[in-house]
């Protein structure tokens, strides 16, 4: 299924020659969608300049799961997976039309079809475009891009057969996700003797809240936005009807609020769309970035905890003189994981609010441009409606 | 209760007293304000028309669109001028005066006070100049209750040049209504019908509940009950009814105890609702006049239109409202969001984002209250008037249906009178005989019956028909200028781009 290509907005790259990765096309098959990954590259890893391969949602989890757990990258902020795609809502309500399809009019049904078509579309470009995102977000990282598994998903033209986690593999997770997030707590409670580190802990905690409940309440107000544009498609419909069948003078006015009704629905409709994708996804994209930064301070604050530990261990050993030498590897070995980690964290984070600042910056600009855009385009149409009407009583 | 003939002194502005429960139906009296000719003493300085709504009607001059929005609620006079005079240009047309102009803004923001309790305590003090040379000359403006169950009726007519304020109850508006229909919807008059009773609302009315919605409820009764006055005034017929002249003059009026849902009258009225209902389905009539056919299918299908568009625009209010809601909610999360963003620019917008964001809540609230006000009103409005309308053509057809039994019944006693004829019982025969010229009196009273009641309908509907498309027309223009100015501010609202401000460090 062609398409135009969705742009990654959420994320300010830049676009290296060595290494470009787009999602050239996708496809909606029954309950999965198959995604084009298409590379173009220079880099001597790759026997060919540029090729394509055909990936699912669940290979892009196993990437993103690699990253996360190879213990080499932990300084990282690993690039947030790709929610699944979620096709359910929709496929629901095109469901329950057909099913309606004897209780409305012809009109009605065609205009409520094109409509679910409309918006199933949408959703399937977003979820693109969110796949997209994360490779490119790999591809821009100076260490990640060399993965060995990053070349695999890019290049290998079969199936990774990489199948989902089964049941016992989902408990697994969700144990381990349970051990986390307690000894994340356990981890953030120790104070850190870094004030960059120590401020960076406090404000992405609080900034990860506000995020959380900023791209509710965003979706929220946008679900009201388009129950509102979906009233006026039906006021509109009435009173065509209305107008259709109206003996007096008043039928002209139906007729032509009718009309113009289509119209600003349709714009309202953009509205709605527009503020979905310029605030709500930024919102989202920034709850999963934001998260995935905690989880580097996490790993970071646990690497400190156990070089702490590592220290204390030590000074027992040396204090009863006994396996020292073992103490002071593992100690050593602490030391250089936390330093390593702490080093490449500082950079991450710093590249974090650079990212962040420059994507807000662009969506709000866009966001009030299309407003205003929108607004003008409604005005117009209002007020020439209004002024054939005035000129017609 | 005692009904005032002035407004009550300013100062007592302020004071909900809405544990004033009084027994009965009908909790709201409405002061019907009447309004006069301008008077010396206030100074009275032109405001300017709104645009496109102007009819042949006089320029109404207001005190309280000079005065700044800001004194919205400081002055009793303001709000309800700003209040009924919005409602004038929807229901005046060219013989009735005070089309108030009024400035959009003003149109939308008085809305915001809903939750004043202050609002419903002044009483009107309105002042008019009626300009029209029309002989009708009526206008009137129905105020916000002082107490619970007062709403001041204020009306304007040609007779008395005086502004006569009175105080209703609801259940008084109700039984005017009753008197009404039973004086001329049988002989085929449209009467216009009464708002209806809600028991929920007033409930919390009369509990004292001064929140938001029961705010709203006595808002939305009190500018039903002004468009319910205007247009039963506005019918030539029935405002010369003396009971309609009472209503709106005398200080007194008896209380309307029959308009209680429950009493014995009212239970009377459903059972004879439900048996109209039986007999017209066993009634056929042979309609001779293509014309009532026809028309009696437009209204059916109006009806459902009408229906549907109601409830849809219905909808629309409840999602506005929603959107209103959610985007304050949305407000103050990004407010949020940018106090613990510790990028002083980004800091700074995200909170520019938020004020933003509240603005337009404030601008889909007020937009919700035209949707509706202006509307969706209007919409119900129609829905229970085209049900008078209905009922005036069932009557026609009881009418009708009543002058055939008679001759049905004439033909019976001929008949019967020849076969006496025949009996040689004298006595009989005479009874007979004075039976059938009384019957054929009544019969051609009853073909004169339905030949008045077609002919009035015939004029009615022409007269309705008008109505109808006046009011359609300017609600429908009225409305899309509220889009047009939702819009505008919207477009005001964010081009707040702070190009300068976001530029990163």
């Amino acid at each position: 299924m062609l398409f135009d290509r969705p742009r990654a907005v959420n994320v300010d790259l830049q676009t290296d020659a060595t290494l470009q990765v787009d999602i050239s096309d996708a496809l909606s098959e029954r309950d999965k969608v198959k995604f084009t990954v298409h590379t173009k590259s220079t880099l001597p890893n790759f026997k060919q300049n540029e090729f394509s391969v055909v990936r699912q949602h669940e290979e892009f989890i196993w990437l993103h799961d690699s990253f996360v757990e190879n213990e080499e990258y932990a300084g990282y902020i690993i690039p947030p997976a790709p929610p699944r795609p979620d096709f359910d809502a929709s496929r629901e309500k095109l469901q329950k039309l057909g099913e309606g399809e004897g209780s409305m009019t012809k009109e009605e049904f065609t205009k409520m079809k094109q409509e679910l078509e409309a918006e199933y579309l949408a959703i399937f470009k977003k979820t693109v475009a969110m796949h997209e995102v994360f490779l490119c977000r790999v591809a821009a990282h100076p260490v990640l891009r060399k993965d060995m598994n990053f070349h695999v998903f890019l290049e290998y033209n079969q199936d990774l057969s990489v199948r989902g986690k089964n049941k016992r593999e989902k408990m697994e997770d969700f144990f381990k996700n349970v051990v986390k997030s307690a000894d994340g707590v356990l981890v953030a409670g120790v104070k850190d003797v870094d004030d960059f580190f120590e401020h960076e802990k406090t404000f992405l905690l609080e900034y990860h809240n506000r995020v959380k409940d900023a791209s509710s309440k965003s979706d929220r107000m946008i679900r009201s936005h388009k129950s509102a544009a979906d009233d006026i498609n039906r006021i509109a419909s009435t009173l065509y009807t209305l107008g259709t069948q109206d003996s007096t003078d008043v039928c002209k006015f139906f007729l032509k609020v009718s009309e113009l009704f289509e119209k600003t629905r349709k714009i309202e409709a953009r509205v709605a769309a527009d503020e979905d994708l310029k605030l709500a996804d930024l919102l989202k994209y920034y709850l999963r970035e934001s998260q995935a930064a905690k989880d580097l301070l996490y790993r970071r604050g646990r690497a400190l905890v156990d070089y702490e530990n590592a220290n204390k261990a030590l000074d027992k050993a040396r204090a009863k003189n006994k396996d020292v030498l073992q103490a002071e590897t593992s100690q050593q070995v602490c030391c250089q994981k936390f330093e390593k980690i702490s080093e490449s964290a500082k950079q991450e984070l710093i590249d974090f609010k650079t990212r962040r600042v420059a994507a807000f910056r662009k969506n709000l600009v866009e966001l009030a441009e299309l407003e205003l855009k929108h607004a003008k385009g409604n005005l117009q149409l209002l007020q020439s409606c209004v002024g054939v009407l005035k000129g017609d009583t | 209760m005692a009904a005032e003939m002035e407004p009550p002194p300013l100062g007592d502005a302020g004071q909900t007293d809405f544990r004033e429960i009084e027994d009965g139906e009908g909790f709201f009296v409405s002061t019907v304000t009447i309004l006069e000719s301008p008077e010396p003493s206030s100074p009275d300085p032109p405001s300017m028309p709104a645009e496109g709504i102007s009819t042949n009607g006089p320029k109404q001059e207001d005190i309280s669109l000079d005065d700044d929005p800001e004194d919205l609620f400081a002055e009793a006079t303001e709000e309800v001028s700003l209040d009924s005079p919005e409602r004038e240009p929807i229901l005046s047309d060219g013989p009735s005066p005070a089309i108030t102009p009024v400035t959009p803004t003003a149109m939308l923001t008085p809305r915001m006070g809903l939750g004043t309790a202050e609002m419903f305590e002044r009483s009107l003090d309105e002042l008019e100049e009626d300009e029209s040379g029309d002989t009708f000359d009526m206008h009137i403006a129905v105020s916000d209750p002082e107490k619970v169950g007062t709403f001041n009726t204020t009306s304007m007519t040609i007779f008395s040049k005086n502004e006569t304020t009175v105080r209703r109850r609801f259940s008084d508006f109700l039984g005017l209504h009753s008197k009404l229909a039973s004086r001329y919807l049988h002989i085929g008059y449209i009467v216009p019908p009464a708002p209806e009773k809600s028991i929920v609302g007033m409930t919390k009315v009369k509990v004292g509940k001064e929140d938001l919605s029961s705010a709203e409820f006595v808002e939305k009764r009190r500018s039903a009950l002004e468009r319910y006055l205007m247009r039963t005034v506005k019918h030539p017929i029935l405002l010369k009814d003396p009971d309609v002249m009472m209503f709106l003059e005398s200080s007194e009026l008896p209380r309307a105890v029959s308009t209680q849902a429950l009493s014995g009258a009212g239970i009377l009225r459903m059972v004879n609702k439900a048996a109209d209902a039986v007999n017209k389905m066993t009634i056929k009539m042979n309609e001779s006049d293509a014309w009532f056919e026809e028309k009696h299918q437009q209204f059916e299908n109006l009806d459902l239109q009408l229906r549907k568009l109601h409830a849809s625009v219905e909808c629309l209010v409840c999602h506005r409202k929603e959107l209103s809601v959610n985007t304050a909610s949305f407000a103050k999360s990004a407010a949020m969001l940018g106090n613990s963003e510790d990028h002083t620019a980004l800091s700074r917008a995200l909170s520019q984002l938020a004020e933003v964001e509240e603005k337009i809540d404030q601008l889909h609230q007020d937009q919700a209250y035209a949707d509706f006000y202006l509307f969706s009103e209007l919409l119900g409005d129609y829905v229970r008037l085209i049900t008078a309308v209905k009922g005036v053509f069932d009557h026609r057809m009881k009418t009708w249906s009543k002058w055939q039994d008679t001759q049905l019944l004439l033909q019976k006693k001929r008949e019967a009178e020849s076969k006496l004829q025949f009996a040689n019982k004298p006595d009989k025969l005479q009874q007979a005989q004075d039976e059938i010229k009384e019957l054929e009196g009544k019969v051609q009273q009853g073909e004169k019956d339905f030949e008045l009641i077609s002919k009035t309908i015939r004029k009615e509907v022409s007269r309705f028909e008008k109505e109808r498309v006046k009011d359609f027309k300017v609600v429908i223009i009225k409305y899309l200028e509220s889009l047009v100015q939702t819009q505008q501010q919207v477009q005001h609202i964010w081009v707040w781009i702070p190009i300068g401000s976001v530029v990163g460090e």
